[in-house]
């Protein structure tokens, strides 16, 4: 790998999140305030303390103004980000940099989106002036992701009725853990039967398949890692940042068979060298991934080395990622439960290793939460960004 | 003078379901498919176009006004820019209009309309959809021309304003008396100008239904008289009833076409021994067993008539002008690329090679012919269309290339992994005035 990585370099102290979901009651400027709000209260901090921020927003906004305007900024240095659903991430990334390189000593990163305004369902696009041919333009994101299943069955010789039970228990997962947690958009846990005999959107994939259309904000502030403890005595150390971009091969090569996300596999070895991970499965306390859709969790559960190729159905079916489980997956409850605002869920992610990493996280809290990782994915199966993080509550 | 080279009918797959009435077994042109891309259809089925220097393209139903239709039709079917294609638009005459040209000096006839009645009424009942091609040139003919004739007269009987959709007509008997006599006339006059007594096989056409309702009685033919196969299918009358003819004529039989629309039209061609080896692959009678049903009020939506409940998701971006320009050879003519230095097939076309990197070093290469089977597909209840659900395939070309496509006349229960496809030029949709055409996939 040819990243050589900041780790231990940089730390966050202090996070805030909104409550994700249909917020009728508030604009995106409300849910930014809302949310770099309670980042600067948690981390002790005003609003002018901060020499620089980043904001992520695939589609809410423009520019930085978008969010010096709501904040009344004071001449700061304000850079929007874009990377597709990895937005968030993508925002935190640039954060750190700035940090790392010396530049700046305090920088936030925020991300936002307002997705329940447009009165449509699911994503919107926002694609430059083009010919027509483009096949996302018909293809939505769950028709898109509903290919891994029937892909991932033939391959791997699964039953598509087991593949669909393990695609249910994904969904029933992370229904159990969002009704644990109050910011969470879905607060119910769901009957298995509830979810199968849902709607369908795309393929086998119903509407309890699917992450939730939500209004969000988060925020992260980030400091050089020796200061750390100067805000906090509970910083969280960033030993990981990597991001992929795909060439977009899938897509027209007949060699890619719709059941693993090359960019995922490529971005989770970049962070695991960085961190010094060798054996994901017994290293990492909590990993929270991109759940878009059930399927998605089950193929990242194999592209992140949590589970072996061809197994992941297995190991989902078994409870190994369940709260409980060896190895803790989206329990927070995920773009399933907890809601998918594309711009602030890398953040968001990053909340819920936050929380666990300092024993904040209540009623979910996981015993001896000590290294997290984040994976956060944008595009779709043949053509994606891929970003992986690892942090840790102990500093270098 | 030039003689007919080839032929052949594009026969659309829809058929109106029993619950249209008087109405059901119509042949319907898909939501996607319009008097462009049924010429385009029409046109594959005349195999080897190398000769044609002229596309003339007639239709009651043109896609396009003051933009020309033909172009797009000559790009889909990779023409070279000397051709000359141009529309011959408003009443069943521009086909004649077209014949008349390619018979001087050669070209290709497209003819294709998709012909809309008020719900419930005879023009809704009594047409039907389709797209007919008809080679003139110099080589060997399947038939030679022996003369064409014309009459015109100012008549009320059929007339649409250009705003509207549907159209109206006189009360019948007026027009049919009318054309009875222009008709009845024109075949003495066929007879005593040529000299051929006795034609085999006579075709009247015309939007009059008294005309076509028992036309042996104003000119009959020796072996068969016939009218379109399909009902009135406006511009494409007389060429597919030509060509129904052409499916099962002998050789050394003589056909007299009349078409009967702001008075009469004749061509009078006798087929040669070439006419048995050269018919077209799939007959009109073939094609009209074929086809699946098309719910009534499904038809209805598509023709815009029934405005339904679409899935909560935004209508697409207008396609725009100049990227559709760079791409014409993708877009129109779905043309990839291979890599020189390994071979890879790259759909769309790109610069830098997504196997080994190699970059600028491509080879146009036209994949609209080739088949192709279904590595992997799903049913897409969310996204927009004009007629829900969206089937969507990732389609591997015999030969390399992958693309991800709609599927286009089918059932979800049509496709599995592995299906075998071919491609269709269609009409995506239509956002903003633009006709957004590309190509889908349709089963083998």
């Amino acid at each position: 790998m040819s990243s050589k990585g900041i780790a231990d370099k940089v730390a966050i102290v202090g996070m805030g999140c909104t409550r994700f979901g249909e917020r009728w009651d508030a604009s995106t400027d409300d849910l930014l305030i809302e949310a770099v709000g309670e980042a600067l209260s948690s981390a002790g901090l005003a609003r002018d303390d901060v020499d620089a921020w980043w904001l992520g927003t695939l589609a809410s906004g423009q520019s930085g103004l978008t969010l010096s305007r709501p904040l009344g900024l004071d001449y700061k240095p304000v850079t929007r980000v874009e990377n597709y659903c990895a937005t968030g991430s993508e925002s935190f990334r640039s954060a750190c940099y700035a940090v790392a390189s010396g530049a700046y000593d305090r920088v936030m990163a925020v991300g936002v989106e307002k997705l329940k305004d447009s009165g449509f369902s699911g994503l919107l696009r926002t694609d430059p002036p083009a010919d027509g041919t483009a096949s996302e333009l018909s293809l939505t994101a769950p028709a898109a992701f509903s290919m891994l299943d029937p892909a991932y069955c033939a391959k791997h010789g699964v039953d598509p009725g087991e593949m669909r039970s393990a695609m249910t228990h994904v969904a029933w997962k992370n229904h159990v853990n969002g009704a644990r947690n109050p910011k969470a958009q879905f607060r119910k846990e769901v009957a298995r039967e509830t979810i199968e005999g849902a709607p369908r959107v795309a393929g086998r994939l119903g509407i309890f398949d699917c992450s939730g259309v939500s209004d969000g904000a988060a925020a992260a502030l980030v400091v050089r890692a020796d200061e750390a403890y100067d805000y906090t005595d509970r910083p969280v150390f960033v030993k990981a940042l990597a991001l992929a971009a795909g060439p977009m091969r899938g897509g027209l090569d007949p060699g890619y068979d719709f059941t693993s996300f090359p960019e995922v596999q490529r971005s989770a070895a970049d962070a695991y060298a960085q961190a010094g991970i060798t054996d994901p499965r017994s290293q990492l306390s909590l990993a929270e991934v991109h759940d878009c859709f059930t399927p998605t969790e089950i193929v990242l559960m194999e592209d992140l080395g949590f589970a072996d190729v061809g197994q992941g159905w297995k190991d989902v079916l078994a409870g190994d990622f369940d709260a409980g489980g060896r190895l803790p997956v989206n329990v927070d409850g995920g773009l399933k439960s907890f809601g998918h605002p594309v711009g602030a869920s890398g953040l968001r992610m990053l909340y819920e290793a936050w929380l666990q990493l300092r024993g904040e996280a209540g009623e979910r809290q996981l015993a001896d939460a000590r290294t997290a990782l984040t994976h956060n994915l944008g595009g779709r199966p043949g053509g994606c960004v891929s970003f992986v993080s690892v942090v840790g509550n102990r500093g270098a | 003078m030039n003689g007919l080279l080839a032929y052949a009918a594009y026969v659309p797959r829809g058929r109106l379901d029993a619950d249209a009435g008087g109405a059901s077994g119509r042949v319907v042109a898909s939501f996607d498919e319009d008097s462009t891309t049924m010429a385009v259809a029409a046109a594959a089925g005349i195999g080897d176009l190398s000769s044609v220097d002229a596309v003339l393209f007639a239709s009651t139903s043109p896609a396009y006004l003051d933009k020309t239709n033909a172009t797009a039709i000559a790009a889909a079917l990779h023409l070279p820019a000397a051709t000359f294609a141009a529309d011959l638009a408003g009443s069943a005459r521009s086909t004649f209009a077209a014949i008349r040209s390619a018979r001087q000096s050669g070209g290709l006839v497209l003819a294709a309309d998709v012909r809309v009645g008020k719900p419930g009424s005879h023009d809704e009942r009594g047409g039907g959809d389709a797209g007919a091609a008809l080679l003139f040139g110099s080589g060997q003919p399947i038939a030679e021309v022996l003369g064409q004739w014309s009459v015109s007269e100012e008549l009320l009987d059929r007339w649409r304003l250009p705003t509207s959709l549907t159209g109206e007509s006189w009360e019948e008997r007026f027009g049919f008396e009318r054309y009875a006599e222009l008709v009845r006339g024109m075949g003495d006059t066929v007879a005593a100008a040529s000299g051929v007594r006795d034609v085999d096989h006579v075709v009247i056409t015309s939007a009059n239904a008294g005309v076509t309702k028992r036309p042996e009685v104003l000119v009959k033919g020796q072996v068969s008289t016939t009218t379109s196969p399909i009902g009135m299918a406006g511009a494409v009358d007389p060429a597919i009833a030509l060509a129904a003819v052409l499916d099962r004529a002998g050789p050394d039989e003589t056909v007299l076409v009349l078409s009967a629309v702001d008075g009469c039209d004749a061509l009078l061609l006798r087929t040669t021994d070439l006419l048995v080896e050269r018919r077209q692959s799939a007959s009109v009678a073939d094609q009209l067993r074929g086809g699946r049903p098309v719910p009534y009020v499904t038809y209805l939506s598509w023709r815009g008539l029934v405005d339904r409940e679409l899935p909560r998701r935004p209508e697409p971006d207008r396609p725009a002008g100049p990227p559709s320009a760079r791409g014409a050879a993708w877009k129109f003519g779905f043309v990839g690329a291979r890599c020189r230095a390994c071979g890879f097939v790259h759909l769309p076309p790109l610069r830098v090679c997504r196997a080994c990197s190699t970059a600028d070093e491509m080879d146009a290469v036209d994949v609209s012919g080739l088949s192709g089977h279904v590595a992997t597909y799903t049913v897409d209840r969310l996204a927009y269309s004009p007629s829900p659900p969206v089937i969507d395939v990732v389609v591997d070309f015999e030969g390399g290339g992958r693309c991800a496509l709609e599927l286009a006349d089918a059932d979800p229960a049509d496709v599995e992994v592995g299906t075998a496809v071919q491609l269709s030029f269609r009409r995506l949709f239509t956002a903003g005035g633009v006709h957004n055409y590309f190509w889908k996939a349709t089963v083998s």
